[in-house]
């Protein structure tokens, strides 16, 4: 329970569903530093603790912040400062709240975890999960729950998921929840919005200065303030190239302070490469002993949707493992035609072709 | 079945306490600062709890200050003393520096902080050896003669450790000759003789609900001589050291409580002292990997700090609650998340090992039953989570 409406409706949907003796609420306190809600977000869990009195639940408070300052926090910051660009909302899911938290319920007895999550799971007649699109399409989180796969799923449920968030408010009135007016979270949790992510990331890491160069040719384009927050596909605040055209970031390299920038059609790729690699399923590109004897003109290749940002298009492409890749590494995405290019970092979901809701699977752009 | 040992954090109100408020929560409403009779009769009430509660602190009415808690007291403490040392010109050397340990309550480290941050002071923090007692070597290293303050609780919230305040005392007084010297006594008062406490430093804070009054009831006991500037200002109430309308009821209530803590101190403390044994010995019997913080002679008979190998104690408080055993895991910040004990990690353990551990503390009105139950419900709690 974040103190949203949509964790707060989904706690009050399974009281209903399962009655008061079988939901506890949990609070993670995630973030020990100062944020849009106040220190620690008080403000917030103060809302989730006054609907769990309302719904006359036990409510909990979890200080997870040591593992969120590890496992989200200090890897997004390095990331910037190795030049990428990491989704601090699905290492938070991957590593809190669909691990540290699951772990938890677990050991104090609880069978499955809620959240709040426009995202659906799906149980097929035989017993496996699929994780699908939430029904309000305009709020869909399936993207930053894609790295789910079916231990999680197994004990995870989205009660809200089935609901578009006018009718998720529209509960929340019917039931008297103090959310349910509360404005969307919006953008990273540990990212005041008066200082914006160059605020944040400025007082954890040196930003330094570099220059703009020209993609294919190398001519210096100009200064830029600290390469660290320069993204790859960026173009606001790149200017124009001589034919007057928009530039976009098509490359940034932190060790040597140069973002290289090109036109439009420079910053297409043909494809990206992926590790951290998950599957909601079993592997759809064959076991690792088949691709080891595989050699690499026979390589499993399956027709996928990739969607690259929270709400991003999904688009054709076709996946496929290195022969003899290790599981967690070497699945390359050949879109069927070129893409912006996607900033290393940069969480890509897979979706089925044929059933654009179900997610596949996850990688991390390399 | 529910077994309350939590009583570190609070402890049930005495029937004499609740009876004694009960005619100034009624009928007798007068402001103890007025002229008529009205006023009187609350006045004379507060005179006589006053009275009542300096003589069982060893002190003389005249240095009693009542305020609204531990909090307010260790915080008029550290910053009404700092400011009246900074201000006086009978002090020889402006004081430079102000000393605590690193055990302190929040109500203490946390003002000690902001103080050295607001006024550029330099704030010494004294560690605690692995036992939990202040290391009075280090303590002797810190007390030169430019330190303004020194503030060493009496006894740890945490893990219930008995301060030498004698030997520390005599080390901050010739190291540290213009200091004022504060404790923070809030957890020895149900289980020490407070004349022995209040006798060797300059202010005690103290606080009611500690020891079966209410919340929202403290004092700050200032010893004759000690400056001391108020925090909070206003119509001079407290002779001009805190200001504010009295609590008539709560200060009442606090002399009543104190009263009958005081009248049983030893006999509590005998029979409290054989459970929290009972307990310690039956859990470090019945459970692996179990660690006793603290040495048991060194602490007040109330506590038992245990750290289970592997287990979060986050999770054995809830798992416990469940089983109907109320104890408590390091302090709770504002949110309800459970902070890693910085007791725990000022004695030298690693983050692991201090989100282990788990408080048991026990009050005069802890019963066999009780401990019973949490001897028969604690291994299940811990076997679950190891599992």
């Amino acid at each position: 329970m974040s103190g949203g409406v949509d964790s707060s409706v989904a706690a009050a949907l399974l009281v209903e569903r399962l009655g008061r003796d079988h939901v506890v609420g949990a609070t993670l306190k995630l973030w020990g530093g100062t944020s849009d809600s106040g220190c620690c977000s008080v403000a917030d869990v103060d809302d989730a603790r006054r609907v769990a009195e309302q719904l006359d639940i036990v409510h909990h408070v979890f200080n997870f912040a040591a593992e969120f300052e590890e496992r989200v926090v200090d890897p997004y910051v390095r990331g910037h400062a190795e030049g990428r660009t990491p989704n601090p909302c699905i290492e938070c899911n991957r590593h809190l709240k669909f691990d540290r938290l699951l772990e938890r319920a677990r050991a104090l007895g609880f069978d499955a975890v809620a959240t709040g999550h426009h995202a659906r799971r799906v149980t097929t007649p035989d017993g496996r999960f699929r994780l699908c699109r939430g029904a309000d399409p305009l709020k869909d989180q399936s993207y930053v729950l894609a790295m789910l796969g079916q231990a999680q799923l197994a004990r995870t449920v989205f009660p809200v998921g089935e609901m578009t968030k006018a009718q998720v408010r529209e509960e929340a009135r019917r039931l008297g929840l103090r959310t349910a007016a509360k404005p969307d979270s919006q953008d990273v949790c540990f990212i005041r919005s008066d200082e914006g992510r160059q605020g944040f990331l400025g007082s954890r890491l040196p930003l330094h200065p570099g220059r703009l160069v020209d993609h294919g040719t190398g001519e210096d384009l100009g200064p830029v303030d600290a390469v660290e927050l320069v993204t790859v596909g960026q173009r606001r605040g790149m200017g124009h190239g001589a034919d007057g055209k928009r530039r976009f970031v098509t490359a940034v390299d932190v060790p040597t302070r140069r973002v290289s920038l090109g036109s439009s059609e420079d910053a297409l790729a043909a494809g990206v490469e992926l590790h951290t690699v998950t599957w909601v399923d079993d592997d759809p590109t064959g076991s690792i002993d088949d691709r080891s004897v595989a050699s690499g003109d026979d390589r499993v290749r399956v027709s996928a949707m990739a969607q690259c940002s929270a709400h991003g298009r999904p688009v054709p492409c076709t996946v496929g493992r290195v022969a003899g890749a290790d599981a967690d590494f070497g699945l390359t995405v050949a879109f069927d035609s070129r893409q912006r290019r996607i900033a290393p970092g940069q969480t890509v979901a897979l979706y089925d072709p044929d059933e654009p809701d179900v997610v596949m699977g996850s990688g991390i752009a390399g | 079945m529910r077994a309350y040992l939590d009583h570190a954090a609070t402890t049930p109100m005495r029937p004499e306490a609740v009876e004694a408020m009960l005619p100034y929560l009624r009928g007798e409403f007068g402001n103890p600062s007025g002229g008529h009779t009205e006023s009187r009769r609350a006045r004379m009430a507060v005179d006589e709890a006053r009275e009542q509660i300096a003589e069982l602190l060893g002190v003389d009415l005249g240095e009693l200050v009542f305020t609204s808690g531990g909090t307010e007291a260790d915080n008029l403490a550290v910053v009404g003393a700092w400011e009246a040392g900074s201000a006086s010109s009978a002090n020889p050397a402006t004081p430079q520096a102000l000393v605590c340990t690193a055990m302190e309550h929040h109500a203490v480290l946390n003002t000690c902080t902001a103080l050295a941050r607001r006024t550029g002071a330099q704030l010494r923090v004294v560690p605690p050896d692995k036992d939990g007692i202040i290391d009075l070597g280090a303590l002797a290293a810190a007390c030169t003669d430019d330190v303004g303050l020194v503030s060493v609780m009496a006894v740890n919230n945490e893990i219930g450790t008995v301060q030498p305040l004698d030997a520390v005392a005599s080390v901050v007084r010739s190291g540290s000759p213009h200091a004022v010297m504060h404790t923070d006594a809030v957890q020895a008062v149900p289980w020490l003789a407070m004349e022995q406490v209040t006798a060797v430093v300059d202010l005690t804070t103290v606080s009611a609900h500690k020891f079966g009054g209410p919340k929202g009831v403290g004092a700050l006991v200032v010893r004759s001589g000690t400056p001391l500037d108020p925090v909070i200002h206003g119509g001079g109430q407290e002779r001009e050291r805190r200001s504010g309308t009295l609590n008539v009821a709560g200060i009442v209530a606090m002399a009543a409580a104190l009263a009958t803590t005081v009248s049983e101190r030893d006999r509590a403390g005998s029979r409290v002292r054989v459970l929290r044994d009972r307990l310690g010995d039956g859990l470090v019997r019945s459970v692996d990997g179990v660690s006793e913080t603290g040495l048991r002679h060194e602490k007040v008979p109330g506590h038992l700090h245990l750290r289970f190998a592997g287990v979060e104690s986050e999770a054995l408080v809830i798992l416990l609650d469940e089983a109907g055993v109320a104890v408590s895991a390091g302090a709770a910040c504002s949110s309800g998340a459970v902070e890693a004990s910085h007791v725990l990690l000022s004695m030298g353990m690693g983050r692991h090992e201090a989100a282990s551990g788990i408080r048991f503390s026990l009050g005069s009105s802890t019963t066999d039953e009780e401990i019973d139950h949490a001897l028969a419900v604690v291994p299940d709690a811990v076997a679950q989570l190891r599992d």
